[in-house]
């Protein structure tokens, strides 16, 4: 019995090989989509109250452009209302990737599991990346059941949308989300009790400068400055000029490369503050489950 | 890519120099204040061996796991796994350590089945290894085939142990830290886990090292028995030898003689882990 474990042994000193390394790496991400997987299985109807929940947190905004007309206003209404609804949506998806991201952490202290999974032989980068590729894959196919139901609701039509346009950005944008995703996930590793809510803070500080239900150019000047470093203000205008008016993603260049070089700067930024925030949790014993 | 080397084959499993740890401790009375956990604990632990430690609570055994998983970061002095430096090298620790500890700490809503194939993949383990590797080792620590996939918070403490003990199975650990693996267990339960743990050695070539507060279970699994007081480790021997030296017929009066307390007393200090830990 010894020499098979000595033999497996020797499976496990193979394993040293950088291509086998990798692998391995691999592996453990797609282990975190399973993981979320099932739990997403086992927490179905949490998923479905939610979404009706959303469903009818979105109609309330979206309302407000019918109500502008019926006091009296004057303005386009179904582009109106697509603006919100493009806003409201988004604002959905990034809150899904925030939380998923922020729950990384929050979660698992909460099910003692942390400690074990800070114990694996698995890099910072594919855990988080792991909650990260399952966030933008259940994200999108929320984000896109929104927008499909509201849209039904009000009877909105989109003749010139270009909708693969519209997802390319919220692709692209996606990196720079989770990136800043990962800068929030480390609140509740240095803050056990008030992290996660603070992920909440960032989320909402994201979109208030980024024009998520109105143009940006009505806030006051060092909040347009912000919304010039936020990855939500390019997402939120090239999704509406490929819904509204139908851009081709050539058309959209000045938002997907701003994009691009935000997401370039974000994933290593926060996976650098992720790495600092874990030293400081093993510094003081914050791993320990609490609560 | 130094720290992805194979085990050194001549290396002691555990190797601790002047092993430090505090916390900071906040007391309405005094204010914030440093409070070692860990004292200067200096221990080897040879390839194959099992070492048992008994402390009290607060006594330091936790944070003596949790530094030796990679888990909390010392204050002073070095720890080595398998000579791979625990701060330094800490990955390579990690792929030799696992760790079963008090709490079975699962995602409850997830089955066995479930909790297992996701702690797999974190060690590189894919589908077509684990879909019949799982069932295989959740039958060898006696779970019943029939609650696989039911909800972990359905299960009792006992079963939830069993499959942790099955969660570090499944990795083969070269070193098993075991905390108090069998505390708030019933007798049949901590009878089948001790049994185990046997296993583990017997099969796996394990190296053990066991924290806990049962004397018995000491002396039956341990090789050397430690004794762990106030973060000082003040004794590592053989269970008869440390009996001989304190002229003590059980290890309870051995432990008494060491420490100057009974073992069943509880400390005044809360325990290290759960001291208010402050920023």
């Amino acid at each position: 019995m010894r020499a098979v474990a000595r033999k497996r042994r020797g499976s496990q000193a193979e394993a040293w090989h950088p291509r086998v390394y990798l692998k391995h790496e691999l592996i453990g991400l797609a282990g975190v989509v399973e993981r979320n997987v099932y739990l997403t299985r086992r927490y179905i109807y949490w998923d479905i109250a939610f979404f009706v929940w959303t469903v009818a947190n979105t109609l309330t905004i979206v309302f407000i452009a019918k109500g502008f007309e019926a006091t009296g206003g004057s303005i386009d209404v179904d582009r109106a209302t697509t603006t919100l609804l493009i806003g409201a949506v988004v604002w959905a998806y990034l809150g899904i990737i925030f939380e998923f991201l922020t729950e990384t952490v929050a979660w698992e202290r909460w099910e003692g599991t942390i400690e074990y999974t800070f114990m694996a032989p698995l890099s910072r980068a594919m855990h988080l990346g792991g909650s990260g590729v399952f966030a933008v894959l259940y994200g999108l196919v929320r984000a896109i059941l929104l927008f499909i139901v509201v849209a039904l609701f009000f009877g909105l039509a989109f003749e010139d949308a270009n909708f693969a346009a519209a997802l390319v950005i919220l692709v692209v944008a996606s990196v720079s989300f989770f990136g800043i995703g990962m800068m929030t996930a480390v609140l509740p590793l240095i803050s056990p009790e008030k992290g996660a809510q603070l992920g909440f803070v960032a989320q909402g500080m994201l979109l208030v400068v980024s024009g998520v239900y109105y143009p940006i150019e009505v806030l006051p000047g060092w909040m347009q400055w912000l919304a010039k470093i936020s990855p939500a203000t390019y997402a939120l205008d090239g999704i509406r000029a490929s819904i509204l008016d139908g851009a081709s993603l050539g058309s959209l260049w000045h938002d997907i490369w701003p994009l691009l070089i935000i997401g370039a700067v974000c994933i290593p930024l926060g996976l650098a503050i992720f790495n600092r925030g874990e030293v400081y949790a093993k510094r003081h014993g914050k791993l320990k489950r609490s609560g | 890519m130094k720290e992805l080397s194979p085990v050194p084959p001549d290396a002691l499993a555990v190797e601790a120099r002047d092993l430090r740890k505090e916390f900071v401790r906040k007391d309405r009375k005094r204010g914030k204040r440093r409070v070692a956990a860990l004292e200067d604990v200096t221990l080897e632990v040879s390839r194959g061996e099992c070492v048992a430690i008994l402390g009290q609570n607060g006594s330091g055994k936790s944070t003596l796991v949790r530094l030796l998983s990679t888990l909390l970061l010392p204050d002073g002095g070095s720890a080595r796994v398998f000579g791979y430096d625990v701060v330094r090298e800490d990955k390579a620790v990690r792929r030799l350590v696992n760790r079963v500890s008090v709490e079975a700490s699962f995602f409850k809503k997830m089955s066995p089945s479930e909790n297992l194939h996701y702690a797999a993949r974190f060690y590189g383990m894919t589908l077509s290894e684990t879909s019949g590797k799982i069932p295989e080792i959740l039958e060898r620590v006696g779970f019943p085939p029939d609650r696989r996939t039911e909800p972990m918070e359905n299960l009792s403490r006992g079963m939830q142990q069993k499959v942790a003990l099955a969660r570090a199975l499944l990795t083969s650990p070269v070193l098993l830290l075991l905390d108090e693996p069998t505390t708030g267990l019933d007798p049949r339960s901590k009878l089948e886990v001790q049994d185990f743990i046997r296993e583990m050695r017997a099969m796996h070539d394990s190296t053990i090292v066991l924290c806990t507060h049962d004397l018995g279970e000491a002396e039956a699994l341990a090789e050397r028995v430690g004794i762990l007081d106030r973060g000082r480790l003040l004794a590592l021997e053989p269970a008869e030898e440390l009996m001989a030296r304190f002229e003590a017929k059980t290890l309870e009066d051995a432990f008494f003689a060491a420490t100057g307390r009974g073992f069943e007393d509880e400390e005044d200090e809360m325990d290290a882990e759960e001291r208010k830990v402050l920023a």
